[in-house]
């Protein structure tokens, strides 16, 4: 078994840890204080309930952080391998990309919760670090192996590793985004939210009461989840800003002209106008909020469609998927 | 986007004076809680009355104008118009950025390219629409930035603001009772904090001690000494500090940090500005040519020597620096197994005015001669042949360029003979493969990109090239509308040929003989006095962009009267750090330091 194979293997580990950690981290929320009290309790068995679902919560959330953690140790293991078996830095395609992408987005998650005790983000990012990294495994994988004329060069290592750590940061601002507008709604009276299905004119349209998210009381108010997405994702604009200025140094050198319109040039212009246009939008008064989250996610949507869409329809230059 | 126009923006780091100042008006407070908002609600509900449009005469409505186009929102509208026009130019083939697919759009859809090159659909970058767009947003870009300026030095130079009399009002606040003076045994702590998320602080219960007025006048100085320390240590605590007495007997500092907050901001958008104008500077000054350069020839860089070339209004021909390049030799790389492209180096001998070097160009590091670049943009093979008419007369000598198509260098290309001193012209096209292999009768195929075993695989066509008539054509592809190909039967009749093989063409056309293998280089040369411009204003953007995000901008208030230090501070944006700043402050004024020894001034306002 070579080193490549290994990696693989080691991925796959990856993800079964992600995985196991997301379950841990959604019975940690989802044992919050909002869902167990229930009223028609006996007052003591109310607080014994309530105690043991604090030590449930405690320890779902330490099996959570230490699983998370083993993944995190053997995702690196897997990336540094990959690298060693490629011979260069290991995010030159689009299944090296997937993979530490969602590496960075775990960092940054990690980081980020320990410092600020966010930990309520551990499902989401886990769940999305490993879908993408299942992902990767199954529909983009490529044999490791060296990069064609055009690709030696040290800015692979930093243009495309900055594009990877931005796509990884913006990745963990969406989520912050998402939850931001769960909470909003789920405060504002949202009966879809609360179990109770939706109405529309007087009339139920949807009889759910699957989606009860009491869960989300437990989580900050909607205007703190704003301004942690708003930090995380200004980080991630200036990691896109220089994504784009290196890109164009290369293409400088690569390809005889800085900026040429091809069709992932424009995606990330575009990208990069959208999230523009979300900072702006925070610092005018109308747009702050719920609008401003809804760029994010329109933002985010693009950031997505430039990794996949557009490597996979478009034929430009950046044909460089592997796919 | 004009400072006066507060409702439609509001700077961001720039505390709004008015209402921090005039205690009677909004409580400052709030305006924290706006920025963070995440209801949207908050906006204030007094809109300014709108004037309608027609008593406004013609001053008034251009200002009107100017006001509108310069607002925040307008701005936001331009910005996502531009992100969506931008869209449609990646979707369609652009005649500039993809030739080849837009010339494969227009053979599949004719019958959209009128309509398509009536909206500019081919060339979305350059069209009217989207230029219109931008051009609007710089106007309104530089509409923000001259008054946004104005303000700024006038700020830079102010004084921090006046104390506020309450700093419970503030968004963050600490307090310590010392009691009798200096005591620090017996510690009184109130504090609120601005995140009702964070920790909450208990209040404890106090014991003053009566003190003696004049030992407090000397620990007021000393407390005040040692703020007014703690605000300046430090290279990113660099507050500017003023300290009064107030009417009260009350000792005051008022301090200000994060200035460079608002600059880099200024700095962000300048910059802009600044890089649409190097960017069109470059459009106008700059040139391109290609040139396909073949083993052992040479090229002097004048506009004739070029198979294309195009250059800007302003460019002056003058501007050609005048040096000879030859190619000495050409190397490529593979990989035996896969074929794998490995390396490509063009060994090249630069004659510049007299003075000759041996210089390497390969692909990621253009050569760099007279303040133009010279990239390796491709290669190729170019068969050497001789070709003799049907009097016997050579028609033509020498290495004609064919175009790889695939990774094994399978290469398309024409010979044409326009040349003949009797009969018909005529001219052969075909494959060039520089390992040829036979899997099948009549099927060729390249298996390898070296040529270990070239071949040339041609049909031949007689008739008129079409070449007499001035137009421009295509030298790659043969225009057969008034050729015959030469069959035998049915079967178009092919020309197998390996190298040093010569054959009688059929229909005693003439003779074709293969004499060898040439390399050649696809060499693009390309002049932009304007990059170095282009690149300074996008690292003068990045850098203002990361200090426009990530420093905090902080007013900071400290009073000290009866043994009492009081601190209070206030951040217009989101600033996670305040209330450890302030409690901080608070710490050092008193005890000569904070008390907890973590740094609260991180760049990223932690
Ligand atoms: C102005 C020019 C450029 C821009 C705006 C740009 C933008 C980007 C962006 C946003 C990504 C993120 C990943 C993705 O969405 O696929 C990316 C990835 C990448 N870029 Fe660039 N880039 C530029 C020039 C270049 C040049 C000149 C090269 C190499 C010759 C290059 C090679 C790559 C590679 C190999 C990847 C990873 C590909 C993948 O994951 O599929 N880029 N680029």
């Amino acid at each position: 078994m070579n080193a490549a194979q290994i990696s693989d293997i080691l991925t796959w580990g990856t993800a079964t840890a992600y995985l196991i950690a997301m379950v841990a981290f959604t019975i940690n929320l989802v044992t919050g204080r909002g869902v167990v009290a229930s009223e028609d309790e006996p007052d003591e068995d109310a607080a014994a309930s309530e105690q043991r679902s604090q030590r449930r919560r405690q320890k779902s959330l330490g099996i959570a952080k230490s699983v998370l953690i083993l993944g995190v140790l053997v995702h690196i293991a897997a990336v540094v391998l990959r690298g060693f078996a490629a011979q260069r830095a290991p995010w030159a395609n689009m299944y090296e990309f997937t993979v530490v992408g969602s590496l960075v987005a775990v960092l940054v998650f990690v980081i980020v919760a320990m410092r600020r005790k966010v930990w309520f983000l551990g499902a989401p990012v886990t769940g999305v670090a490993t879908a993408a990294i299942v992902l990767g495994l199954t529909q983009l994988h490529v044999v490791a192996d060296g990069v064609q004329p055009a690709l030696q060069s040290y800015w692979l290592v930093l243009h495309v590793g900055v594009a990877v750590g931005g796509t990884g940061v913006f990745t963990v601002g969406m989520l912050f985004t998402v939850l931001q507008l769960l909470r909003d709604s789920y405060d504002n009276g949202s009966t879809l939210l609360r179990g109770e299905g939706a109405a529309g004119r007087g009339k139920p349209i949807l009889k759910t009461r699957l989606l009860n998210l009491r869960w989300l009381e437990s989580l900050p108010r909607a205007s703190t989840l704003e301004v942690l997405s708003f930090r995380v994702n200004s980080v991630a604009f200036v990691l896109w800003t220089f994504t784009l200025i290196s890109g164009a140094i290369w293409a400088e050198d690569a390809w005889g002209r800085f900026w040429g319109w091809d069709p992932k040039e424009v995606w990330s212009f575009v990208v990069w106008i959208v999230y523009a246009a979300y900072l702006h939008a925070r610092a005018t008064q109308r747009w702050t909020g719920r609008r401003a989250g809804y760029l994010v996610l329109v933002g985010y949507a693009c950031v997505l469609f430039n990794f996949t869409g557009v490597n996979l329809i478009f034929n430009g230059k950046h044909s460089y998927s592997g796919v | 986007m004009t400072p006066d126009d507060k409702r439609s923006y509001r700077p961001e780091g720039m505390a709004d004076d008015a209402a921090l100042l005039d205690e009677s008006s909004s409580d400052p407070a709030s305006d924290k809680s706006e920025s963070g908002s995440a209801t949207g609600t908050t906006a204030r509900g007094n809109k300014p009355p709108r004037r309608a449009v027609s008593d406004i005469g013609f001053v008034g409505m251009l200002r009107f104008i100017w006001r509108q186009l310069t607002s925040m929102r307008v701005a936001l509208l331009l910005l996502m118009l531009l992100a969506a026009a931008a869209i449609p130019g990646s979707i369609i083939p652009q005649r500039s950025a993809d030739p080849r697919g837009y010339a494969d759009y227009i053979a599949q859809y004719p019958e959209r390219v009128e309509w398509f090159n009536k909206l500019q659909l081919f060339d979305v970058y350059t069209s009217v629409w989207f230029s219109a767009i931008y051009i609007l947003l710089f106007i309104s870009l530089i509409g923000c930035i001259l008054p946004r300026t104005k303000v700024h030095l006038r700020a830079l130079r102010a004084e921090p603001p006046r104390t506020p009399r309450n700093f419970d009002r503030l968004p963050a606040h600490h307090r310590i009772d010392l009691g009798a003076a200096g005591e620090a045994g017996q510690v009184s702590v109130a504090a609120t904090g601005a995140d009702p998320d964070g920790p909450s602080t208990a209040q404890e219960n106090s014991s003053l001690k009566p003190s003696q007025p004049a030992a407090r006048a000397d620990s007021s100085a000393k407390f005040i000494a040692q703020g007014v320390r703690y605000l300046r240590g430090g290279w990113l605590r660099r507050y500017r500090v003023v300290t009064e007495t107030e009417p009260s007997g009350a000792q005051v500092i008022r301090a200000e940090r994060g200035y460079a907050r608002e600059t880099g901001n200024l700095l962000f958008h300048i910059a802009l500005v600044g890089l649409l104008l190097s960017v069109a500077a470059g459009h106008l000054l700059h040139y391109r040519g290609q040139v396909i350069l073949v083993q052992g020839r040479g090229f002097a860089n004048a506009q004739v020597d070029y198979n294309t070339f195009e250059a800007g209004a302003w460019f002056d021909p003058q501007d050609l620096h005048p040096f000879r390049m030859t190619l000495d030799q050409f190397d490529a790389q593979f990989r035996l197994h896969d074929a794998a492209a490995q390396d490509f180096t063009a060994f090249v001998t630069i004659d510049d005015d007299g003075q000759t070097s041996q210089e390497t160009i390969k692909v990621n590091h253009p050569l760099e001669i007279g303040g133009a670049k010279i990239y390796l943009q491709g290669n190729g093979y170019a068969p050497v042949v001789t070709v003799t008419d049907a009097a016997g007369e050579v028609a033509l000598s020498g290495p004609v360029p064919f175009i790889p198509d695939d990774q094994v260098y399978t290469s398309q290309g024409t010979i044409k003979v326009p040349d003949v001193t009797s009969g018909e012209q005529f001219g052969l096209v075909g494959y060039l493969l520089p390992t040829a292999d036979q899997p099948a009768p009549n099927t060729w195929r390249s298996i390898y990109p070296e040529p270990l075993d070239p071949m040339l695989v041609l049909t031949l066509w007689h008739g008129d090239l079409g070449l007499d008539e001035g137009i421009p054509q295509n030298v790659y592809r043969l225009d057969t509308s008034r050729m015959t190909q030469v069959t035998d039967g049915d079967d178009a009749v092919t020309i197998v040929l390996r190298v040093g093989e010569s054959i009688d063409l059929p229909e005693g056309l003439g003779t074709l003989a293969f004499e060898g293998l040439d390399r050649y280089v696809a060499l693009d040369l390309r002049h932009d006095p304007s990059l170095a411009y282009v690149l300074i204003s996008s690292v003068a953007a990045m850098v203002g962009l990361a200090m426009s995000l990530f420093i905090p901008r902080r007013r900071m208030w400290l009073r000290v009267r009866d043994g009492v230090v009081e601190a209070g501070g206030l951040a217009k944006t989101d600033d996670f750090g305040l209330e450890r700043a302030v409690r901080s402050l608070a710490e050092a004024a008193a005890y000569g330091q904070p008390l907890d020894d973590r740094d609260s001034d991180t760049v990223t306002s932690d």
